[in-house]
């Protein structure tokens, strides 16, 4: 059996890629994935947990987490159209009307 | 397994919101009137804030733990629930006069204050993690509600954004703090042993994701950028409840897991300093009033932490004197939602067809076009500097008191630098209105007109500003009680 310890560093390194992408990337869906890159992290962490502990709230944890993503998700996408609409872009570096 | 009805009174408040929510977007393709709308959300807010009381009564525990009804709940759900009325009120004239649909807006400013309430009450960390997002998620949509308007749009998706980057590390704190303790409920939390790494790792994601939520340096970035962007009201909305529901949480879980309280402490320190020192040196330089509002109110999430920095070195001590810094966290978002919202709602109306008028240079001149409106953005912007007369000044008061009695010296001094700092350019908005001539156009335009709602959120938070700063007994007594946070 596989240990839960590379669980979890497995799930640190999905979740230092999703942060790095965020940081580094400049397409706004290429970023919104990386988020979502970061929530299954997380959700691998809980069943990893959960498995180790021997409970299966973990477990249950993981649905209530992919329900919210999915609505995040749905909003986001929403958000990144009217994006794309008004400004006829997906990079984030152009959408710079507020600043200093 | 049915949960027992006396679960249902503990989440009253919320379920009343949730409800009214829905009922706003079931009647929405039948019912034409705005009037009607805007009615059946103020119904609903005094509803759900009435409801409040209802679940205090009835107070104590709720869905095996999940959920804890006690004062502190009360306190945060009067405040949220407060806020979402004064917001009905403010964004009723704001949306008729931007044409803007209506009855969306007051359906997710339930979601988001539902949101909060959850927060505020959550005794465990996934439930905490629900009421984030269903505040937060509706907060995202609230704030690209111009959807024309490219800042509007801008503005939701930087907060988009950067709110689901901080969640993700909300979680998985939340994910790590499951595994080193096998359990997310925070009382059993307690009783684990709190040394373990996986712990402390755990609770410092969880602090970050929250930091970003109460905008605190170096997590404070998105701040101006959204509160400048998103419609007036719902930049009032942002400033008020999402930021005082998050503290709520932050100050329940050190409430109740002493391993948070441990290794807080510098970090709250730390943290404290930075969001200060951003805050303030911020606003020096800002011309646009909704961005200088954002930048104040990173300062004054500043000086909250600070009490927060007195709580945790108290408890550290092993003294149970912590209250008085509680009660001042308590009191200052009180103080600090009243006055915001005040603040923003004249912003909002003099703004304009279309939020022109934003400019510090359109403020040239107020105290004789319109002298009522220029003297209550006055006393708004005395009580954020914290004079006396003012809820601000108990608010800053109480937190200093806690801060030297904790003994952080230091951290009190570097509040009142800060405070001279803040003096500089909240004095500087009232000298351009009452030293500085006004404008030819703005001159010829006429004063802007005030409806009633408008008027009425003035009045309140005007009321509540002079009530809070003369006699604030009865919120200090209430919230000095022994047993505000039940464990």
């Amino acid at each position: 059996m596989v240990p839960t310890n590379y669980y979890v560093i497995l799930s640190a390194i999905l979740f230092g890629l999703g942060v790095f992408a965020f940081i580094f990337k400049r397409n706004v869906i290429t970023i919104f994935m990386s988020i979502e890159l970061m929530l299954n992290a997380v959700n691998l962490a809980f069943v990893a947990f959960s498995q180790a502990l021997g409970k299966l709230d973990g477990q249950v944890f993981v649905l209530f987490v992919i329900v919210v993503a999915a609505a995040e998700a749905a909003v986001g996408l929403g958000i990144i159209i009217l994006i794309a609409r008004n400004r006829q872009t997906l990079n984030v570096e152009r959408v710079d009307l507020l600043k200093l | 397994m049915f949960p027992r009805a006396i679960d249902m009174y503990r989440v009253l408040p919320e379920l009343m919101w949730c409800g009214f929510g829905v009922l706003v977007m079931f009647l929405q393709p039948f019912v034409r009137g705005r009037q009607f709308f805007t009615f059946l959300a103020l119904l609903g807010s005094l509803a759900g804030t009435g409801a409040a009381f209802a679940s205090f009564l009835h107070g104590g525990p709720g869905f095996s733990g999940l959920v804890q009804s006690d004062s502190f709940t009360f306190f945060f759900r009067l405040l949220v629930g407060s806020v979402s009325f004064l917001v009905v009120l403010a964004a009723g004239p704001y949306l008729d006069r931007e044409k803007l649909p209506i009855a969306e807006f007051y359906a997710l400013l339930f979601f988001a204050t539902a949101g909060m309430g959850v927060l505020a009450s959550a005794q465990e960390l996934l439930t905490a993690f629900i009421g984030l997002e269903m505040s937060s998620i509706s907060s995202y949509v609230l704030a690209g509600y111009r959807r024309d308007s490219l800042k509007s749009s801008e503005s939701a998706m930087k907060y988009f954004l950067l709110g689901s980057f901080a969640t993700a590390f909300f979680l998985y704190g939340i994910a790590l703090v499951y595994g080193a303790t096998g359990t997310t409920l925070l009382d059993k939390m307690a009783l684990t042993d709190g040394t373990s790494t996986l712990l402390k790792l755990g609770l410092a994601l969880i602090l970050i994701g929250l930091g970003f939520k109460v905008a605190a340096a170096p997590f404070q970035v998105w701040t101006p950028d959204v509160y400048e962007g998103a419609p007036t009201p719902v930049t009032a909305l942002f400033s008020a409840g999402p930021k005082a529901a998050a503290f709520a949480l932050l100050l329940r879980i050190f409430a109740t897991v002493p391993a948070a309280t441990q290794y807080w402490f510098w970090a709250f320190w730390v943290l404290a300093v930075l969001t200060m020192f951003a805050g303030n040196l911020g606003a020096l330089v800002q011309t646009n009033m909704k961005r200088l509002l954002a930048y104040s109110s990173i300062a004054h999430a500043g000086y909250i932490l600070v009490a927060f920095a007195a709580v945790t070195s108290m408890a550290q001590g092993g003294s149970s004197e912590a209250a008085p810094a509680y009660a001042a966290v308590l009191f200052y978002l009180l103080s600090y939602a009243l006055v915001k919202l005040g603040a923003f709602t004249i912003v909002s109306q003099l703004g304009g067809t279309g939020e022109k008028n934003l400019s510090l240079d359109d403020y040239a001149g107020l105290s004789q076009r319109q002298p009522f409106v220029a003297a209550m953005l006055s006393i708004y912007l005395l009580s954020l500097l914290g004079l006396p007369v003012t809820a601000g000044f108990f608010g800053k008061f109480y937190i200093f008191k806690a801060a030297v009695n904790s003994h952080l010296i230091s951290l009190a001094v570097l509040m009142a630098i800060n405070s001279v700092i803040g003096a500089y350019y909240y004095l500087r908005v009232i000298v351009v209105m009452y030293m500085r001539e006004p404008s030819a156009e703005a001159a010829a335009a006429g004063p802007v007109p005030f409806p009633l709602g408008v008027n009425a959120v003035l009045l309140i938070t005007f009321v509540g500003t002079i009530l809070f700063g003369v006699y604030p007994n009865p919120v200090i007594n209430f919230i000095l009680r022994p047993n505000l946070l039940a464990h």
